[in-house]
């Protein structure tokens, strides 16, 4: 459900770092507890995203969440295809369904994000998976 | 990513927060919706599955084929014995002296402040004595209002809350009727919307209205608890080849949405008047006096204060219920239900704004996360099923 070779936040998105670059987008466990997604809203190439800060929103027909960066740095490209396919969201979210990628700032970020293993793990140990601590999201 | 819960559709009251101590009320049907693998949330103090297999696919089944709804949570009342027509005359808007036995009718239990207790189903039983269906979460305030306004008016009749002594289930959509009547004798074609009968589906003996909150044809069966899984398993069997699946209340909120039937807690409340909310069809001011009724008199003649519009995104966005309406620079309204509608694809709401700003084709503004979106007045409903 969750690849290996990609790092996670308990805010359940994940991270791919390859170089300077880093895609993100919101994980397996994520879409499966937004059910069907039907809109998403997402930065522009050249803007700044920071580590923990909201860069966008996901909405499933019930529910609108924000989505949280895992690193800083500079958006270098947007999946446009998400505008007028937002359900990839849920059949593919950690392949054709990537929602930014991003110049790192800082590669050791990323060293404080969870491995699969430890993401399943606390997947596991949570109660409520993928509620935040916030409400800013909520309608 | 936060907000992942089932939270745009329930009162602030209602979202997932049990208070401590206070065990949510589970329907017969509650280990069969989990075994399978239904998504359950917290809905006006019951634990209910929101969907199954998805709201849209859901949503879908029930525009083109037909869903299976648990409705278990509604709230029943009965109203028995002399005076049982002057206490309904008094507490409710419509006229309940034009049903007829065996027939039913949208009503609203009123306030004296012209708003609204409820809405409700009035079902005439038989001479003196009906039927109410109520919202789940209003169930026991609203036996409480009907007793109170027995004093001095109707003292020899009968109210009971009898919701622990049905199973409510609902079939809808446009092969409905072809999957009843596999399961029972009754026919239907002479069953016509806004009736019930007496019934046994599934070999089980209940209510069986024509009635239903989708915007399509169906049925909605009351029952014993204890026949949940027969009548529930059987209807689905039946179905299967027709298209038949299991919907959440994330279905059945949408599909109503489209057909822009009310929520109470969103669209009706004891703030608004159903003058206000576009429901002046079930106010029969003639009937005589009953709660609410002078004010609705009042602001027939002088016109209401704000009115239910409906409305499409013209910018891409989701407007939901809560978010500010903006004509002419000002926030002037309220959005009370919004969501993307799955059968129509477009981002549709319902909001209260001034009457002067309500006109089909008028654009206003909603405010999503601070900044303001496009949107246009449209005629209601969104959806409405072409008749056969």
């Amino acid at each position: 459900m969750h690849p290996e070779e990609f790092l996670y936040t308990k805010d359940h998105e994940w991270i791919r770092v390859d170089g300077d670059i880093g895609t993100i987008g919101i994980t397996y466990h994520a879409q499966k507890e937004l059910g069907d997604i039907v809109f998403v809203e997402l930065p522009k190439p050249g803007d700044h995203v920071a580590a923990k800060e909201a860069f966008g929103t996901v909405e499933s027909v019930k529910a609108v969440s924000e989505v949280y960066s895992p690193v800083t740095g500079e958006v270098v490209a947007v999946n446009s295809k998400l505008q007028t396919a937002p359900e990839l969201l849920n059949s593919d979210p950690h392949g054709e369904a990537w929602l930014i990628r991003v110049r790192l700032t800082d590669r050791k970020e990323v060293e404080n994000l969870m491995s699969a293993d430890e993401y399943e793990a606390y997947l596991k140990g949570s109660t409520s998976g993928a509620e935040g601590a916030g409400s800013k999201g909520q309608a | 990513m936060l907000g992942c819960g089932f939270t745009a559709d329930t009162e602030p009251e209602d979202r997932l927060t049990p208070v401590p101590g206070v065990a949510l009320k589970k329907t017969a049907l509650n280990a069969i919706h989990r075994a399978a693998g239904a998504r359950m949330v917290e809905f006006g103090g019951w634990e209910m599955p929101v969907e199954y297999s998805g709201i849209v696919q859901e949503h879908l089944a029930v525009r083109t084929a037909a869903g299976l709804f648990d409705v278990s949570h509604m709230g029943e009342i009965e109203v028995k014995g002399p005076q049982a027509v002057t206490l309904l005359q008094y507490v409710t808007s419509n006229d309940v002296t034009r049903l007829r036995v065996s027939q039913a009718q949208y009503s609203a239990l009123m306030h004296p402040s012209g708003g609204v207790v409820d809405d409700c189903l009035v079902h005439q039983l038989g001479n003196d004595h009906y039927f109410l269906c109520v919202n789940a979460a209003n169930t026991d305030r609203d036996f409480d209002w009907i007793v109170q306004y027995r004093r001095g008016r109707a003292e020899a009749t009968e109210v009971r809350n009898v919701s622990e002594q049905y199973s409510q289930i609902a079939l809808q959509g446009p092969r409905a009727a072809a999957i009843l009547s596999r399961v029972t004798d009754v026919n239907l074609a002479e069953l016509k919307y806004y009736w019930f009968r007496q019934a046994r589906c599934c070999g089980v003996e209940g209510l069986l209205a024509r009635t239903g909150y989708t915007g399509e044809d169906g049925f909605e069966f009351y029952f014993p608890p204890a026949e949940s899984a027969r009548v529930w398993e059987q209807l689905l069997e039946a179905g299967r080849p027709e298209g038949l699946i299991p919907c959440g209340l994330g279905a059945r909120n949408t599909l109503r949405l489209e057909a822009a039937y009310p929520l109470y807690g969103h669209e009706l409340d004891e703030e608004t008047t159903l003058l206000e909310a576009g429901l002046g069809w079930i106010c029969k001011l003639e009937k005589g006096d009953f709660l609410g009724r002078n004010v609705l008199i009042e602001q027939q003649q002088r016109g209401v204060r704000k009115r239910l519009v409906g409305f499409e995104m013209l910018d891409r966005a989701i407007a939901r219920d809560g978010y500010p309406v903006w004509v002419d620079g000002e926030a002037v309204g309220r959005v009370t239900s919004g969501s993307y509608a799955p059968f129509l694809k477009k981002n549709i709401g319902l909001a209260y704004v001034p009457p002067g700003a309500a006109a089909p084709g008028r654009e206003v503004q909603i405010e999503i996360r601070g900044r303001r979106a496009a949107a246009r007045q449209v005629a209601l409903p969104f959806y409405k099923r072409a008749r056969t």
